[in-house]
Protein backbone atom coordinates (compact mmCIF):
# COMPACT_ATOMS: atom_id res chain seq x y z
CA UNK A 1 0.00 0.00 0.00
CA UNK A 2 1.37 3.36 -0.92
CA UNK A 3 1.92 6.18 1.47
CA UNK A 4 -1.13 8.71 0.40
CA UNK A 5 -3.37 5.15 0.98
CA UNK A 6 -1.98 4.90 4.13
CA UNK A 7 -2.34 8.36 5.42
CA UNK A 8 -5.92 8.65 4.05
CA UNK A 9 -6.67 5.55 6.34
CA UNK A 10 -4.98 7.25 9.05
CA UNK A 11 -7.24 10.44 8.86
CA UNK A 12 -10.38 8.30 8.07
CA UNK A 13 -9.81 6.76 11.53
CA UNK A 14 -8.63 9.75 13.43
CA UNK A 15 -13.03 11.31 12.10
CA UNK A 16 -14.09 8.35 13.19
CA UNK A 17 -12.57 7.84 16.80
CA UNK A 18 -12.87 11.80 17.30
CA UNK A 19 -16.61 11.73 16.57
CA UNK A 20 -17.34 8.41 18.57
CA UNK A 21 -15.03 9.68 21.49
CA UNK A 22 -16.06 13.56 21.77
CA UNK A 23 -19.15 13.66 19.63
CA UNK A 24 -17.46 15.91 16.85
CA UNK A 25 -18.19 14.90 13.68
CA UNK A 26 -15.89 16.16 10.79
CA UNK A 27 -16.64 13.56 8.24
CA UNK A 28 -17.91 15.93 5.95
CA UNK A 29 -15.27 18.46 5.96
CA UNK A 30 -13.53 18.69 2.00
CA UNK A 31 -10.24 16.03 2.46
CA UNK A 32 -8.03 17.94 1.60
CA UNK A 33 -7.91 20.94 3.95
CA UNK A 34 -8.60 18.45 6.66
CA UNK A 35 -6.10 16.60 6.00
CA UNK A 36 -3.64 19.09 5.86
CA UNK A 37 -4.92 20.57 9.18
CA UNK A 38 -4.49 16.91 10.67
CA UNK A 39 -1.13 16.79 9.72
CA UNK A 40 -0.43 19.68 11.23
CA UNK A 41 -1.88 19.18 14.59
CA UNK A 42 0.53 15.88 14.69
CA UNK A 43 3.14 17.81 14.22
CA UNK A 44 2.23 20.17 16.67
CA UNK A 45 1.69 17.69 19.48
CA UNK A 46 5.16 16.06 18.25
CA UNK A 47 3.10 13.18 17.28
CA UNK A 48 4.90 11.19 14.25
CA UNK A 49 1.88 9.93 12.61
CA UNK A 50 -1.55 10.26 12.73
CA UNK A 51 -2.59 7.23 14.51
CA UNK A 52 -0.50 8.71 17.15
CA UNK A 53 -2.39 11.80 17.17
CA UNK A 54 -5.84 9.65 17.12
CA UNK A 55 -4.29 7.74 20.27
CA UNK A 56 -3.51 10.58 22.35
CA UNK A 57 -6.57 12.51 21.39
CA UNK A 58 -8.55 9.12 22.64
CA UNK A 59 -6.73 8.60 26.01
CA UNK A 60 -6.10 12.11 26.43
CA UNK A 61 -9.24 14.50 26.96
CA UNK A 62 -7.37 17.88 28.05
CA UNK A 63 -6.35 17.82 24.33
CA UNK A 64 -9.65 18.13 22.46
CA UNK A 65 -10.05 21.69 22.97
CA UNK A 66 -6.66 22.34 21.05
CA UNK A 67 -7.86 19.82 18.67
CA UNK A 68 -10.87 21.18 17.67
CA UNK A 69 -8.85 24.76 17.35
CA UNK A 70 -6.19 23.12 14.83
CA UNK A 71 -9.01 21.63 12.96
CA UNK A 72 -11.53 24.76 12.39
CA UNK A 73 -9.69 27.85 12.83
CA UNK A 74 -8.51 30.14 9.75
CA UNK A 75 -6.40 32.79 9.66
CA UNK A 76 -8.53 35.66 9.42
CA UNK A 77 -8.10 39.93 9.62
CA UNK A 78 -10.33 43.03 10.42
CA UNK A 79 -12.35 44.26 7.75
CA UNK A 80 -10.49 41.40 5.70
CA UNK A 81 -11.47 42.50 1.77
CA UNK A 82 -12.42 46.04 2.75
CA UNK A 83 -14.71 46.62 -0.27
CA UNK A 84 -17.34 43.88 1.15
CA UNK A 85 -17.26 45.82 4.56
CA UNK A 86 -17.78 49.53 2.45
CA UNK A 87 -20.91 47.46 0.85
CA UNK A 88 -22.32 46.48 4.48
CA UNK A 89 -21.44 50.05 5.67
CA UNK A 90 -23.30 51.68 2.67
CA UNK A 91 -25.36 49.34 1.38
CA UNK A 92 -26.65 46.58 3.59
CA UNK A 93 -26.89 48.37 6.91
CA UNK A 94 -29.00 51.52 5.55
CA UNK A 95 -31.81 48.74 5.05
CA UNK A 96 -31.26 46.79 8.13
CA UNK A 97 -32.01 50.27 10.07
CA UNK A 98 -35.61 49.94 9.59
CA UNK A 99 -35.74 47.22 11.41
CA UNK A 100 -36.10 48.30 15.07
CA UNK A 101 -34.17 45.79 16.97
CA UNK A 102 -31.87 43.73 14.39
CA UNK A 103 -30.27 40.23 14.90
CA UNK A 104 -27.10 39.37 13.07
CA UNK A 105 -25.23 36.20 13.21
CA UNK A 106 -21.44 35.52 12.68
CA UNK A 107 -21.62 31.85 11.79
CA UNK A 108 -17.72 30.69 12.46
CA UNK A 109 -16.30 33.32 14.27
CA UNK A 110 -13.05 32.26 14.78
CA UNK A 111 -10.96 34.67 16.74
CA UNK A 112 -13.47 36.99 16.60
CA UNK A 113 -11.73 40.15 13.88
CA UNK A 114 -14.79 39.81 11.83
CA UNK A 115 -17.15 40.64 14.77
CA UNK A 116 -15.48 43.59 16.16
CA UNK A 117 -15.13 45.01 12.19
CA UNK A 118 -18.80 44.34 12.50
CA UNK A 119 -19.43 45.83 15.80
CA UNK A 120 -17.47 48.93 14.35
CA UNK A 121 -19.56 49.16 11.48
CA UNK A 122 -22.92 49.04 13.63
CA UNK A 123 -21.42 52.19 15.72
CA UNK A 124 -20.60 53.94 13.59
CA UNK A 125 -23.69 53.59 11.83
CA UNK A 126 -25.83 54.55 14.53
CA UNK A 127 -27.65 50.81 14.99
CA UNK A 128 -24.99 49.41 17.67
CA UNK A 129 -27.31 50.20 20.51
CA UNK A 130 -30.41 48.27 19.00
CA UNK A 131 -27.90 45.32 17.17
CA UNK A 132 -28.09 41.76 19.35
CA UNK A 133 -24.60 39.89 17.63
CA UNK A 134 -24.31 36.23 17.72
CA UNK A 135 -20.99 35.06 17.56
CA UNK A 136 -20.39 31.11 17.09
CA UNK A 137 -17.95 29.08 16.60
CA UNK A 138 -17.57 25.20 17.05
CA UNK A 139 -13.89 25.41 18.88
CA UNK A 140 -14.02 26.55 22.97
CA UNK A 141 -10.97 28.14 22.61
CA UNK A 142 -11.62 30.38 19.85
CA UNK A 143 -14.59 31.91 21.22
CA UNK A 144 -12.20 32.39 24.20
CA UNK A 145 -9.96 34.13 21.84
CA UNK A 146 -12.80 36.01 20.23
CA UNK A 147 -13.95 36.86 23.35
CA UNK A 148 -10.75 38.67 24.53
CA UNK A 149 -10.56 40.33 21.49
CA UNK A 150 -6.56 40.75 21.89
CA UNK A 151 -4.50 40.31 19.00
CA UNK A 152 -0.82 40.98 17.85
CA UNK A 153 -0.20 44.36 17.32
CA UNK A 154 1.99 43.70 14.20
CA UNK A 155 -1.40 42.74 12.61
CA UNK A 156 -2.86 45.96 13.25
CA UNK A 157 -1.19 48.66 10.40
CA UNK A 158 -2.36 46.01 7.80
CA UNK A 159 -6.26 46.45 9.87
CA UNK A 160 -5.95 49.95 10.09
CA UNK A 161 -5.39 50.45 5.99
CA UNK A 162 -7.91 48.20 5.68
CA UNK A 163 -10.56 49.76 7.90
CA UNK A 164 -9.76 53.29 6.54
CA UNK A 165 -10.90 51.23 2.92
CA UNK A 166 -14.35 50.20 4.05
CA UNK A 167 -14.89 53.77 4.93
CA UNK A 168 -13.88 54.02 8.51
CA UNK A 169 -14.59 57.79 8.77
CA UNK A 170 -12.29 57.76 12.52
CA UNK A 171 -9.08 56.00 13.19
CA UNK A 172 -9.05 51.74 14.11
CA UNK A 173 -6.70 53.21 16.96
CA UNK A 174 -9.65 54.96 18.43
CA UNK A 175 -11.05 51.11 19.32
CA UNK A 176 -8.22 49.70 21.07
CA UNK A 177 -5.43 49.95 23.15
CA UNK A 178 -1.67 48.37 22.56
CA UNK A 179 0.59 47.67 24.78
CA UNK A 180 3.49 44.26 24.96
CA UNK A 181 3.49 43.47 21.32
CA UNK A 182 -0.43 43.50 21.34
CA UNK A 183 -4.02 45.37 20.75
CA UNK A 184 -6.62 44.55 22.56
CA UNK A 185 -10.22 45.81 21.24
CA UNK A 186 -12.61 48.02 23.39
CA UNK A 187 -14.13 45.85 25.67
CA UNK A 188 -17.39 48.19 24.86
CA UNK A 189 -17.57 46.85 21.29
CA UNK A 190 -18.23 43.41 22.82
CA UNK A 191 -21.61 44.83 24.89
CA UNK A 192 -24.40 43.28 22.50
CA UNK A 193 -22.24 40.07 21.05
CA UNK A 194 -22.97 36.94 22.94
CA UNK A 195 -20.32 34.42 21.90
CA UNK A 196 -21.57 30.58 21.49
CA UNK A 197 -20.86 27.22 20.92
CA UNK A 198 -22.71 26.24 17.53
CA UNK A 199 -21.77 23.34 14.92
CA UNK A 200 -22.92 23.97 11.58
CA UNK A 201 -21.87 20.37 10.96
CA UNK A 202 -24.98 19.49 13.40
CA UNK A 203 -26.00 22.19 15.65
CA UNK A 204 -30.10 23.64 14.27
CA UNK A 205 -31.53 27.16 14.18
CA UNK A 206 -30.99 29.32 17.25
CA UNK A 207 -32.01 32.83 16.21
CA UNK A 208 -33.88 35.03 13.71
CA UNK A 209 -31.18 37.04 11.95
CA UNK A 210 -31.50 39.73 9.58
CA UNK A 211 -28.22 38.98 8.38
CA UNK A 212 -25.89 36.20 8.38
CA UNK A 213 -21.90 36.81 7.93
CA UNK A 214 -20.05 33.20 7.13
CA UNK A 215 -16.97 34.01 5.38
CA UNK A 216 -14.72 31.49 4.67
CA UNK A 217 -16.19 28.83 6.76
CA UNK A 218 -17.89 27.00 4.01
CA UNK A 219 -14.91 26.52 1.96
CA UNK A 220 -13.65 23.71 3.86
CA UNK A 221 -17.06 21.90 3.40
CA UNK A 222 -17.93 19.02 1.50
CA UNK A 223 -20.58 19.87 -1.10
CA UNK A 224 -23.12 18.48 1.14
CA UNK A 225 -22.35 20.04 4.17
CA UNK A 226 -22.01 23.68 2.26
CA UNK A 227 -26.14 22.43 1.49
CA UNK A 228 -26.68 21.61 5.07
CA UNK A 229 -25.19 24.95 6.31
CA UNK A 230 -27.29 27.09 3.78
CA UNK A 231 -30.55 25.57 4.56
CA UNK A 232 -29.58 26.49 8.14
CA UNK A 233 -28.83 30.19 7.37
CA UNK A 234 -31.92 29.84 5.32
CA UNK A 235 -34.03 28.89 8.14
CA UNK A 236 -32.43 31.59 10.28
CA UNK A 237 -33.15 34.26 8.26
CA UNK A 238 -35.79 36.61 8.29
CA UNK A 239 -38.04 37.34 5.07
CA UNK A 240 -35.45 38.82 2.68
CA UNK A 241 -32.69 39.14 5.46
CA UNK A 242 -29.34 38.89 3.89
CA UNK A 243 -26.15 36.74 3.71
CA UNK A 244 -22.81 37.57 3.20
CA UNK A 245 -20.09 34.72 1.86
CA UNK A 246 -16.69 34.89 1.52
CA UNK A 247 -15.31 36.31 -2.23
CA UNK A 248 -14.33 33.43 -3.46
CA UNK A 249 -16.97 31.00 -2.45
CA UNK A 250 -18.87 28.64 -5.12
CA UNK A 251 -22.76 28.20 -4.57
CA UNK A 252 -23.32 25.94 -7.58
CA UNK A 253 -22.95 22.91 -6.66
CA UNK A 254 -25.58 23.42 -3.41
CA UNK A 255 -29.67 22.71 -3.82
CA UNK A 256 -29.96 25.30 -1.75
CA UNK A 257 -28.42 27.98 -3.71
CA UNK A 258 -31.88 28.40 -5.30
CA UNK A 259 -33.29 29.76 -1.87
CA UNK A 260 -31.07 32.89 -2.49
CA UNK A 261 -30.93 35.59 -4.84
CA UNK A 262 -27.80 37.50 -5.24
CA UNK A 263 -28.11 41.01 -3.78
CA UNK A 264 -24.11 42.14 -4.53
CA UNK A 265 -22.85 39.33 -6.14
CA UNK A 266 -18.97 40.69 -6.29
CA UNK A 267 -19.31 41.11 -2.98
CA UNK A 268 -21.01 37.37 -1.97
CA UNK A 269 -23.93 38.83 -0.42
CA UNK A 270 -27.54 37.30 -1.22
CA UNK A 271 -30.74 37.83 0.24
CA UNK A 272 -33.14 34.63 0.69
CA UNK A 273 -35.45 34.38 -2.53
CA UNK A 274 -39.10 35.65 -2.34
CA UNK A 275 -40.90 32.23 -2.72
CA UNK A 276 -39.01 30.72 0.36
CA UNK A 277 -40.94 30.95 3.53
CA UNK A 278 -38.71 32.25 6.45
CA UNK A 279 -39.58 32.54 10.64
CA UNK A 280 -40.66 36.02 10.20
CA UNK A 281 -41.37 39.19 8.65
CA UNK B 1 5.99 7.44 -17.47
CA UNK B 2 2.33 7.58 -17.94
CA UNK B 3 1.05 10.63 -20.12
CA UNK B 4 1.02 13.71 -17.63
CA UNK B 5 -2.41 14.97 -16.56
CA UNK B 6 -1.43 18.04 -15.07
CA UNK B 7 1.54 20.73 -14.53
CA UNK B 8 1.55 22.73 -11.67
CA UNK B 9 4.11 25.99 -11.89
CA UNK B 10 5.26 27.85 -8.89
CA UNK B 11 6.52 31.38 -9.29
CA UNK B 12 7.83 34.31 -6.95
CA UNK B 13 9.77 37.63 -7.74
CA UNK B 14 10.28 37.56 -11.58
CA UNK B 15 7.28 35.56 -12.38
CA UNK B 16 4.74 37.21 -14.14
CA UNK B 17 7.85 37.46 -16.82
CA UNK B 18 8.76 33.80 -16.73
CA UNK B 19 4.81 33.25 -17.09
CA UNK B 20 4.68 34.88 -20.28
CA UNK B 21 7.31 32.96 -21.75
CA UNK B 22 6.46 29.68 -20.38
CA UNK B 23 2.50 29.90 -21.07
CA UNK B 24 3.52 31.56 -24.50
CA UNK B 25 5.43 28.37 -25.55
CA UNK B 26 2.79 25.44 -25.18
CA UNK B 27 1.02 23.78 -27.86
CA UNK B 28 -2.84 24.80 -27.75
CA UNK B 29 -3.07 21.36 -28.31
CA UNK B 30 -2.34 20.43 -24.94
CA UNK B 31 -4.57 18.32 -22.86
CA UNK B 32 -3.39 19.11 -19.64
CA UNK B 33 -5.17 20.84 -16.58
CA UNK B 34 -2.27 23.62 -15.93
CA UNK B 35 -2.60 24.93 -12.85
CA UNK B 36 -0.45 28.37 -11.50
CA UNK B 37 0.52 29.59 -8.21
CA UNK B 38 2.59 33.06 -8.45
CA UNK B 39 3.13 35.16 -5.05
CA UNK B 40 1.51 38.40 -5.24
CA UNK B 41 0.87 41.45 -3.12
CA UNK B 42 -2.39 42.64 -5.70
CA UNK B 43 -5.73 41.63 -4.30
CA UNK B 44 -7.30 39.72 -7.56
CA UNK B 45 -6.09 37.71 -10.41
CA UNK B 46 -7.68 39.76 -13.11
CA UNK B 47 -4.89 41.93 -14.14
CA UNK B 48 -2.73 39.13 -14.22
CA UNK B 49 -4.83 36.79 -16.00
CA UNK B 50 -5.18 39.84 -18.72
CA UNK B 51 -1.69 39.76 -19.13
CA UNK B 52 -0.95 36.02 -19.28
CA UNK B 53 -4.04 35.85 -22.07
CA UNK B 54 -2.31 37.83 -24.64
CA UNK B 55 0.10 35.26 -25.05
CA UNK B 56 -1.25 31.78 -23.96
CA UNK B 57 -2.78 29.98 -26.74
CA UNK B 58 -4.65 27.44 -23.95
CA UNK B 59 -7.39 29.93 -22.38
CA UNK B 60 -6.59 31.89 -18.95
CA UNK B 61 -8.81 31.22 -15.72
CA UNK B 62 -9.29 31.45 -12.11
CA UNK B 63 -9.39 28.22 -10.30
CA UNK B 64 -13.41 27.97 -8.52
CA UNK B 65 -13.49 25.98 -5.82
CA UNK B 66 -15.69 22.93 -5.93
CA UNK B 67 -15.17 22.73 -10.24
CA UNK B 68 -13.10 20.39 -11.65
CA UNK B 69 -9.50 20.88 -12.97
CA UNK B 70 -10.50 21.67 -16.97
CA UNK B 71 -7.93 19.79 -19.20
CA UNK B 72 -6.12 22.05 -21.75
CA UNK B 73 -6.97 25.40 -19.29
CA UNK B 74 -4.32 27.62 -17.60
CA UNK B 75 -5.98 27.62 -13.85
CA UNK B 76 -4.90 30.74 -11.57
CA UNK B 77 -4.73 29.91 -7.72
CA UNK B 78 -6.90 33.14 -6.59
CA UNK B 79 -4.99 35.99 -4.29
CA UNK B 80 -5.19 35.19 -0.94
CA UNK B 81 -6.06 32.15 -0.39
CA UNK B 82 -3.93 28.65 -0.78
CA UNK B 83 -5.41 26.42 -3.75
CA UNK B 84 -5.39 22.63 -3.33
CA UNK B 85 -6.47 20.07 -5.31
CA UNK B 86 -8.67 17.00 -4.05
CA UNK B 87 -8.59 13.78 -4.92
CA UNK B 88 -11.32 13.43 -7.40
CA UNK B 89 -9.53 16.51 -8.91
CA UNK B 90 -12.14 19.30 -7.97
CA UNK B 91 -10.27 22.18 -6.52
CA UNK B 92 -10.67 23.45 -2.77
CA UNK B 93 -9.75 26.76 -1.58
CA UNK B 94 -8.38 27.80 2.71
CA UNK B 95 -7.83 30.57 4.39
CA UNK B 96 -5.18 28.98 6.84
CA UNK B 97 -2.38 30.91 7.50
CA UNK B 98 0.34 31.65 4.67
CA UNK B 99 2.85 29.05 4.40
CA UNK B 100 6.46 30.52 3.35
CA UNK B 101 5.43 33.87 3.71
CA UNK B 102 2.63 33.40 1.22
CA UNK B 103 -1.01 32.62 0.39
CA UNK B 104 -1.68 31.29 -2.09
CA UNK B 105 1.73 28.60 -1.21
CA UNK B 106 3.63 26.60 -4.05
CA UNK B 107 4.28 23.85 -1.01
CA UNK B 108 0.51 24.06 -0.22
CA UNK B 109 -0.76 23.40 -4.08
CA UNK B 110 2.10 20.82 -4.86
CA UNK B 111 1.70 18.51 -1.89
CA UNK B 112 -2.13 18.05 -2.56
CA UNK B 113 -1.62 18.10 -6.44
CA UNK B 114 1.16 15.62 -5.94
CA UNK B 115 -1.55 12.85 -3.80
CA UNK B 116 -4.23 14.19 -6.39
CA UNK B 117 -1.83 12.86 -9.70
CA UNK B 118 0.70 11.43 -8.55
CA UNK B 119 3.18 9.89 -11.23
CA UNK B 120 1.18 11.88 -14.05
CA UNK B 121 2.24 15.11 -12.44
CA UNK B 122 4.64 17.38 -13.58
CA UNK B 123 5.59 19.92 -11.35
CA UNK B 124 7.81 23.24 -12.06
CA UNK B 125 9.54 26.08 -10.12
CA UNK B 126 10.58 29.15 -11.94
CA UNK B 127 12.10 32.44 -10.66
CA UNK B 128 11.36 33.76 -7.19
CA UNK B 129 12.93 35.36 -4.04
CA UNK B 130 12.03 32.52 -0.88
CA UNK B 131 11.94 28.93 -0.61
CA UNK B 132 8.35 28.19 -1.33
CA UNK B 133 7.35 25.22 -3.75
CA UNK B 134 10.68 23.67 -2.39
CA UNK B 135 9.13 20.84 -0.05
CA UNK B 136 6.41 20.62 -2.35
CA UNK B 137 8.37 19.27 -5.16
CA UNK B 138 10.06 17.01 -3.31
CA UNK B 139 6.83 15.74 -2.55
CA UNK B 140 5.61 15.32 -6.06
CA UNK B 141 8.65 13.32 -6.90
CA UNK B 142 8.07 11.42 -3.72
CA UNK B 143 4.86 10.30 -5.75
CA UNK B 144 6.33 9.60 -8.89
CA UNK B 145 6.06 12.89 -10.74
CA UNK B 146 8.07 15.03 -12.69
CA UNK B 147 10.31 18.03 -11.16
CA UNK B 148 11.22 20.68 -14.15
CA UNK B 149 13.44 23.51 -12.81
CA UNK B 150 14.41 26.63 -14.20
CA UNK B 151 18.41 26.77 -13.99
CA UNK B 152 19.31 29.17 -11.30
CA UNK B 153 22.04 31.19 -13.30
CA UNK B 154 18.93 31.91 -16.11
CA UNK B 155 16.53 33.01 -13.13
CA UNK B 156 15.59 36.46 -12.53
CA UNK B 157 15.35 35.64 -8.98
CA UNK B 158 18.01 32.57 -8.36
CA UNK B 159 16.69 31.45 -4.57
CA UNK B 160 13.52 29.58 -5.63
CA UNK B 161 15.02 27.06 -8.24
CA UNK B 162 18.39 26.86 -6.39
CA UNK B 163 16.08 25.97 -3.36
CA UNK B 164 13.97 23.26 -5.65
CA UNK B 165 17.45 22.12 -6.45
CA UNK B 166 19.16 21.29 -3.42
CA UNK B 167 16.09 20.25 -1.58
CA UNK B 168 14.17 18.18 -3.98
CA UNK B 169 16.66 17.86 -7.04
CA UNK B 170 15.03 17.56 -10.36
CA UNK B 171 14.86 15.82 -13.42
CA UNK B 172 15.41 18.48 -15.97
CA UNK B 173 16.96 21.73 -14.88
CA UNK B 174 16.70 23.81 -17.97
CA UNK B 175 17.00 27.56 -18.76
CA UNK B 176 13.08 29.45 -18.74
CA UNK B 177 13.51 29.33 -22.87
CA UNK B 178 13.40 25.61 -22.81
CA UNK B 179 10.91 24.85 -20.59
CA UNK B 180 7.80 25.38 -22.83
CA UNK B 181 9.34 22.73 -25.65
CA UNK B 182 10.08 20.38 -22.63
CA UNK B 183 6.65 20.47 -21.68
CA UNK B 184 4.87 19.63 -24.70
CA UNK B 185 7.77 17.16 -25.52
CA UNK B 186 6.60 15.55 -22.14
CA UNK B 187 2.90 16.16 -22.56
CA UNK B 188 1.80 15.74 -26.30
CA UNK B 189 1.60 11.89 -27.56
Amino acid sequence: MDAPELEGIEVDVFVQALQKRHGYDFSQYAPASLKRRVRQLASQFQCKTISHLTERMLHEPELLPRVLEGLTVPASDMFRDPAVFRTLRENILPLLASYPHINIWQAGCAHGQEVYSLAILLEEAGLYERTQIFATDLSDRALQHASEGIYPVKDAQQWSRNYQASGGGQSLADYCSAGYNLIKLNQRLRRNVTFAMHNLATDGVFCEAHLILCRNVLIYFSNSLQDRALSLFRDSLVRSGFLCLGLRENLELASTARDFAPFIEPMRIYRVASHVETLSA
Amino acid sequence: MMTPAAIAIGCSAGGVDALQVLLGGLAPGLRQAVLVCCHSRSETTEIFRRVLERVSALPIAEAVERDVAHPGVVHVAPSGYHLLVESDLHFALSADPRVNYARPSIDVLFNSAAEAWGDRLIGVVLTGANADGAAGLRRIRQFGGTAVVQSPADAEAAAMPQAALDVAGADYCVPLLDIAPLLNRLCLP
